[in-house]
């Protein structure tokens, strides 16, 4: 019985790890950045779903697609405002870029943290569940939300497979990531490229993040928690690589989930640490990573 | 030769400084001055070796926790406890230096990141002996609590630190450092030892860093997550270094301390007052990518260029 609740409750808490984490390996795989405005992002998503849900009274789904597209307008803004100015200096040396937009991108999001904690308080908010009520599976009591969660994030991710795979836009994207020299020669404005994939990591950042509200409730106060969740995620899964992350956010969610069920809930995030201690320093290219 | 005259003479005017002004502005900048050490600790370590270290505050907890726990338990003398927290950070900083010689870019990153984390649950997880996240009183306080004196003992740490990490700097450690961090392979191949001075580099960074948050909780008689192991902590200290000019030392102090004056002035803002300095120190890195010493650097360039 408890195992058929951890298997389910673990199942839907991966899922939305992974809808959390593909587009931060997505961003990294093609534009070699590492965003740490990500948990900011996301939370800004759930927190417009829940203020216009109710106070603009767009309703539970006009909310949530009105989060949806926050995040995708700020994704998008984070790459015109903060990562492209910094990528385009001259001012700022090649092999310094990369610490230059660490530290940017997480002074964004600690801003994005405090203006929402001054106009919404850092009080958690939790998003209204899309589908209220129970149902049985195989004897366990779960929300509907939960299984839409997990449905859901599965649709979104099967939906950028086929995008990457089978349209010619995915094509360039895939080509962008192993050689952006090569697609420029090619005649592909990599500019063009990059602002799909910044909108594309915004649409699914801001589904997780919705999502994300309305199965645990969101705080400004996580923002940093979940930056460093979704890093994990990507690290012990091997960077740039889809499908590592995918695996690893199921390690991830069953383990954090075990640990909650069968030892105590305070300890639950301490062995995922400690794997991924293990994994980084036995193998750094994580599970599945191209070195 | 300037930098030092013009070093000499700010310390001067900070040394005087307690005839002049209140014991709040005092208070304040007694924070100021170990914010100013972490960032230059973190500074050694990423100007010079080149180490991305997201978790400065790892260091400084280890050294903070150590020094505290002796005391509170065993009412350690206070130098006995500060030399306890020396040892234990370079401790610290030697389990970090393992990982960083095998490690690259965002992995090391992460690396140090988790380290804090764990340090952190530890803390909270073992609150009947730590304090968890309410912290553990310290039964010494340095000069019974006397502001001036606390003053000046933060000064006088964070300028002979400041002296040391800066000689450091440039010497010809600092250069092959230097060399190392921005070519490993091609320093080793001029024959010099890259993992040596590596792991001097961590070492001296741990032991300053320890030290100073030993120093920051005997200031102010206890020690908790939030003053010394928080992320938040160790993000101050980076976003300093960088804000002042990275790989100037003199300048990650300068930033540190400005960024802990300005949360404090702004604070009528309230909760804004983070977003205020946030965004500043956004801008700047924007546009000004070399910090404070860095524009004055340029601005000095432009105005000699124009008087001849």
């Amino acid at each position: 019985m408890q195992a058929l609740q951890i298997l389910i409750d673990g199942f839907a808490i991966s899922s939305l790890y992974a809808l959390g984490a593909i587009g931060f390996t997505l961003i990294f795989g093609v534009c070699g950045v590492l965003n740490l405005s990500h948990g900011a992002i996301m939370v800004t998503a759930a927190v417009a779903a829940w203020a216009t849900a109710d106070a603009w009274h767009a309703g539970t789904y006009g909310g949530a697609l009105i989060g949806v597209a926050a995040g995708t307008i700020l994704a998008l803004a984070t790459y015109a405002l903060v990562v492209r100015p910094i990528q385009r200096s001259r001012a700022i040396p090649a092999e310094e870029k990369e610490i230059f937009i660490l530290t940017s991108t997480l002074l964004w999001g600690i801003m994005l943290q405090e203006a929402i904690a001054y106009f919404f308080t850092d009080n958690p908010k939790t998003v209204r569940p899309l589908l209220p009520g129970v149902v049985e599976i195989l004897g366990v009591r779960t929300p509907w939300n939960e299984v839409l969660t997990a449905a859901i994030s599965w649709a979104a991710i099967g939906l950028v497979w086929l995008l990457i795979h089978r349209t010619k836009r995915g094509k360039q994207l895939l080509a962008a990531a192993i050689n952006p020299r090569g697609l420029t020669l090619l005649g592909f404005e990599l500019e063009n490229i990059y602002v799909l994939v910044w909108g594309l990591y915004g649409v699914l950042a801001g589904i997780a993040g919705v999502l994300l509200g309305a199965f645990l409730g969101v705080s400004s106060a996580n923002i940093g928690t979940l930056t460093a969740s979704a890093f994990s995620v990507v690290v012990l899964g091997g960077l740039g690589s889809v499908t590592g992350s995918l695996v690893a956010a199921y390690v991830v969610g069953y383990l954090e989930t075990v640990t909650a069920y069968l030892v105590a809930p305070s300890i639950r995030s301490v062995p995922v640490l400690l794997l991924l201690v293990a994994v980084v320093y036995t193998r750094p290219q994580g599970l599945l990573g191209r070195r | 030769m300037r930098s030092w005259i013009s070093a000499a003479v700010v310390g001067v005017v900070l040394a005087l400084l307690p005839f002049a002004v209140g014991s709040y502005i005092l208070g304040l900048l007694v924070f100021g001055f170990y914010y100013a050490v972490f960032a230059m600790s973190w500074d050694l370590l990423f100007g010079f070796a080149g180490e991305v270290n997201f978790g400065p505050s790892f260091l400084i907890g280890v050294g903070a926790y150590a020094a505290a726990l002796l005391n509170h338990y065993f009412n350690t003398p206070i130098p006995l406890c500060l030399v306890a927290a020396a040892v234990a950070a370079v401790v610290a900083g030697l389990i970090l230096a393992v990982p960083a010689l095998r490690l690259t870019g965002p992995y090391f990153g992460l690396i140090t990141l988790v380290a804090v984390l764990l340090l952190q649950t530890f803390i909270v997880l073992y609150s009947g002996i730590t304090g968890g996240e309410i912290g553990l009183d310290l039964p010494d306080v340095f000069a019974n609590g006397e502001v001036r004196a606390n003053y000046w003992i933060a000064l006088a740490f964070m300028s002979i630190s400041g002296a040391i990490l800066f000689g450091l700097s440039r010497s010809a450690v600092g250069l092959i450092l230097q060399a190392s961090g921005q070519d490993r392979i091609e320093a080793a191949a001029l024959g010099y030892n890259v993992t040596k001075h590596k792991l001097a580099a961590f070492c001296i960074s741990a032991l300053f860093s320890g030290l100073a948050g030993a120093m920051l909780i005997f200031s102010q008689g206890t020690a908790s997550v939030g003053l010394v192991v928080d992320i938040a902590v160790g993000v101050q200290a980076i976003i300093g270094a960088v804000l002042g000019g990275r790989r100037t030392i003199f300048g990650a102090a300068i930033g540190a301390i400005f960024l802990v004056a300005a949360q404090e002035l702004l604070r009528p803002l309230g909760q804004l007052s983070i977003f205020v300095v946030s965004a500043f120190a956004l801008l700047v890195i924007l546009f000004f990518p070399g910090g404070f010493l860095g524009a004055v650097g340029a601005l000095g360039g432009v105005l000699g260029r124009s008087a001849r």
